[in-house]
């Protein structure tokens, strides 16, 4: 049994929460000077050029690199010889978060209520997926979510019959919908398979996978490979005005389903892609 | 094309403005995002005064980061722009001639667009930190208690945007992706 303090984790989420609003993950920034260098549109490569620009004056001035600092989704996953003292895990996320926008000079975007909708003022309560692990270890991923390419997100209860055609048509109805909305060049996290719920978070986990690194399931592997193609395919481009630059990668994750399902989820992120992820 | 455009924003200026220009703002212009449009809408239902001019006036669809002591503001880039088409094509009619944000709009604002010789421009999504640099001042005039997505009135010097719906109808969206379609 190893103890880790409340403490320590709340101050790990307030740097992690800073740090990945105003510093592109080291796969993402490799992606995006591949992006600048491929892309053969003039549009597509001035506006890759000025997200460029973006990164570096977010990164010496400590401005967000976006306005849009999201809602901050935190994967715990907690080895089960861990203990933790010093107060309740949620209790200690939320402050991490608490601390993390409010000295950081980050958005706050959180409404209390879906429909009463007032701002919280400090952009919590965070969303907080729980995993157990084997070991004495925590594994912190937080991924602070804007909402312009949240609101394209979808989940398709399709049929067995469906198959991977169904898969394929799901992911680029998804794609296209989104379009300019999603500040693309997007990256695309599928879940398929497990149940509705279950679809969703595979596919939001998926955006935690380096964009470098494809499944190591040989078929996901090679459907990764083709739904990139054919999303750049679609014409739709850095900033969704034209060009061969429209998705980074496209991360598949996938699980166990019923007899009489095949749920898929499509989780559409930005450029930017937040992902900051330590073990404490 | 590029252009150096004033704000307030006439309607024979817009005239001149084709999609795919590549212009830059230096002037005054307005803030308002979800929250704001709605208490604009129900302003105007009930007969009251509006927080701000719309006559040749651009809005802003935007709600910054806050701001670092000495700066003016914090990260400014743009938000979907379709969530405000319920209140948009009210607003044009009342003499708004342009909209700044990114993402597609509605047929019904397209039609409000040409009917009223306005312009809808994007800027790049993303890019609120670079953004930020163009704008010299800001200050909340309405709806304080909104926090970020409070109507504020920005003093902006070459905010670089692109016109995405120019006052005929022609949509960059939809013509750019054609172009680059190998489907």
């Amino acid at each position: 049994m190893r103890t880790i303090n409340a403490a320590d984790i709340t101050q790990n989420i307030k740097e992690m929460c800073i740090e990945a609003n105003h510093f592109l993950a080291n796969d993402m920034d490799r992606a995006m000077k591949t992006a600048l260098a491929q892309e053969k549109a003039p549009l597509g490569r001035q506006i890759l050029g000025q997200l460029q620009d973006n990164l570096k004056i977010a990164g010496e001035d400590m401005i967000p690199i976006c306005q849009d600092t999201g809602m901050a989704v935190i994967f715990m996953e907690i080895g089960q010889d861990v203990h933790i003292e010093g107060g309740l895990l949620e209790d200690a996320v939320n402050e991490g978060v608490r601390r993390g926008y409010t000295e950081g000079y980050l958005r706050k975007s959180v409404v209390s209520d879906p429909l009463i909708r007032e701002n919280t003022g400090d952009n919590t309560p965070a969303v907080i997926h729980y995993e157990m692990a084997a070991g004495d270890r925590l594994k912190i991923t937080v991924a602070p979510k804007g909402f312009g390419s949240e609101n394209m997100s979808r989940v398709f209860m399709l049929k067995p019959a469906d198959g991977i055609e169904g898969v394929k048509n799901s992911i680029l109805t998804a794609v296209k919908d989104a379009g300019p909305n999603a500040c693309p060049p997007m990256v695309v996290g599928v879940g398929i398979g497990g149940t509705f719920e279950k679809c969703a978070l595979l596919a939001k986990k998926a955006l935690t996978r380096p964009v470098d690194q494809h499944s190591a399931v040989p078929y996901v592997k090679e459907l990764e490979e083709e739904m990139l193609n054919r999303i750049n395919q679609t014409g739709i481009g850095p900033g969704g005005l034209g060009g061969t630059t429209t998705a980074l990668a496209v991360n598949i994750n996938t699980y166990p389903t019923h007899i009489a399902g095949l749920p898929v989820a499509v989780n559409i992120c930005c450029h930017v892609n937040r992902h900051v992820t330590r073990e404490i | 094309m590029e252009r150096h455009i004033q704000t307030p924003l006439a309607r024979d200026e817009v005239k001149e403005l084709h999609a795919g220009d590549y212009v830059y703002l230096t002037g005054t212009i307005y803030t308002a995002r979800d929250a704001a449009h709605k208490r604009i809408q129900e302003a105007l239902d009930k007969g009251g005064s509006l927080p701000i001019p719309l006559e040749n006036n651009v809005i802003y669809y935007m709600g910054p980061s806050p701001a670092r002591e000495g700066r003016p503001i914090g990260s400014a880039g743009p938000t979907t722009a379709s969530r405000m088409d319920k209140y948009t094509p009210g607003l044009l009619d009342l003499g708004l001639t342009g909209m700044i944000g990114k993402g597609r709009r509605s047929a019904a604002v397209k039609e409000a667009i040409v009917r009223n010789g306005a312009v809808y421009f994007a800027a790049v999504g993303g890019a609120g930190a670079l953004l930020s640099k163009s704008i010299i001042r800001s200050e909340v005039v309405a709806y304080d208690d909104l926090g970020t997505e409070a109507v504020r009135r920005l003093e902006v010097r070459d905010l670089p945007v692109i016109v995405v719906i120019d006052c005929e109808g022609r949509d960059l969206y939809e013509t750019a992706v054609r172009e680059y379609c190998t489907e």
